[in-house]
Order: structure tokens, then sequence, then C-alpha cells
């Protein structure tokens, strides 16, 4: 296997366990911390394609990378600030007791 | 190549139990050693920058983040409920499968099968040129984003006065 398989491979495992956790489990907090990580795996994607690519551009991967990460910092914050605000109004933060809106 | 193993294997792990540990804090502890598990992959991928940027901004922020969040919903108690609710093990299958794709198109495809070259220059001074010179564009309206959700995260979040 060579290092750039290896990088994605890692990757791969992290975006599963994300995907998992944002499938699997009822919490907000922790569909979200999901989804924090999925976009990780993109990120390290990335930085081992910048590496390993054969002819890279000189700093297109870093340069995606910090886009990525700031994006994702805003994500989080508006995300977290729903997550409180639905919390204020209906007292929990467990996605399966959120359901005034079903059809 | 033994240190990135150890690295990845830490990350993964804390990971894992990220979003499979019953307690919310210990939640938010274990995604703060994933995020930190992924700047030492940067820094060994000679992404310095990134790592750094990683640093800040993961464990710095979005970490705190999230347990300011956990403790404003007081979520810090366990909770008794079924770890994974009976109607979502599909999203596990899901999970499982997509990384089953992942790996065997990784594994199979021909162009990542290439011999690891020299790492590509990285530094910093570079690295602020071009942010300053070819991506101006986005950085300045990723500056405009990063404000808008300022102002939208502390509206959305702000108690609302009371209807009289």
């Amino acid at each position: 296997m060579t290092p750039l398989q290896s990088c994605l491979i890692v990757s791969a495992l992290l975006f599963a366990i994300g995907l998992g956790g944002a499938l699997a489990r009822r919490n907000a907090i922790i569909v979200l911390i999901g989804i924090e990580l999925m976009l990780n795996a993109a990120n390290l994607n990335f930085i081992a394609f910048w590496r390993f690519a054969p002819h890279p551009p000189a700093q297109t991967g870093i340069v995606f990378v910090i886009f990525s990460i700031g994006i994702a910092a805003a994500e989080a914050a508006v995300g977290l600030a729903l997550i409180i605000a639905i919390y204020r109004h209906r007292r929990t933060t467990r996605l399966d007791q959120i359901n005034s809106m079903r059809g | 190549m033994i240190l990135f193993g150890i690295t990845a294997l830490v990350m993964l792990a804390s990971s894992i139990a990220a979003v499979a540990l019953r307690n919310l804090v210990h939640c938010a502890l274990a995604v703060g050693l994933a995020f930190a598990g992924l700047a030492a992959l940067y820094l060994q991928l000679g992404a310095q920058f990134a790592g750094f940027a990683q640093v800040l901004v993961y464990l710095g922020a979005v970490a705190i983040l999230i347990v300011f969040a956990i403790l404003l919903t007081g979520g810090s108690e366990p909770q008794r409920e079924p770890l994974v609710s009976p109607g979502s093990w599909g999203g596990l299958v899901v999970a499982l499968g997509v990384f089953i794709v992942l790996a065997a198109v990784i594994l199979s495809s021909k162009s990542t099968a290439v011999p690891p070259g020299a790492p590509p220059p990285a530094s910093v001074r570079q690295l602020g040129e071009e942010l300053m010179t070819r991506y101006i564009l986005p950085l300045e309206v990723l500056g405009l984003l990063l404000t808008a959700a300022l102002i939208g995260a502390v509206i959305i979040a702000m108690r609302e006065p009371e209807p009289d």
C-alpha cells in the first residue's frame, strides 16, 4: 500500500465513523460532531493529494484546506446556536422528539 | 510510517469514542483528541500551516463551542436510553457500506498507486503571497461569510423578548 492509499483509507474510515454517528445517534450535538468529523476527513484527503500527487500545483491543497476550515467554523457556530435555540423552545436536544412539523 | 500509523490509530479510536460514548462531556473530550490527532497527521504530511490552523480553529474554537452547547443544553448528565435507537441500525449499515465502497475504489484505482515523490514546497511566506494575490477574492468572501455567521449565530441564540 502506498502512503497515498494509506492516507485515503484513514480518511475513508474517519468519514464512515462520522457518517455512522450522524445517522445512528439521536442527540443533535452528536450529529453535529459527526458532521465535523466528515468535514475533517475531506480536509485530510486534500492534504494527502497535495502531498503525494505527482505534480501538485504549489499551494492549492493547503489553500483549499484553510478555506474549508473557515467554512466549517462558521457552520459549527450556526449549528450550535440553532441547537441552543431549539433547546430553549422544546427543552430537548433529541432529534426524534423535535417532530412538530412531521406530516 | 510507524508514527503515521500510531497517530492515525489514536485519531480513529478517539473519533469512534466521540460518536459512541454515552456521556456527552466525554464525547466532547474525545472529539478534541481526534482534532489534535488530525493536526498531527497534517504536520507529518508537511502541511504546517494547515496543522496549526487546525489546532487553532478546531481545538481552540469548535471543541470549546461544543462544550458550551453541551453545558447550555443540560446534556452533561448521562442519559438512560439505548445508544442506537431501534430504527437507526440502518445508518450504521449505510456507513459501513460507504466505507467498503470507498476502500475498494481507493485500493483498486491506478491513480492512487503513485510512489511518493519529494514533498512540495510549503513555506508560509509563499502561502501568504498566494492568499494575497491569486486567492484574494475567496479570502474576502470567506471574511464576509464569517461575519454573517457571527451575527447570525448571536441573533439565533439570543433570548427572545417575552411577548406581552
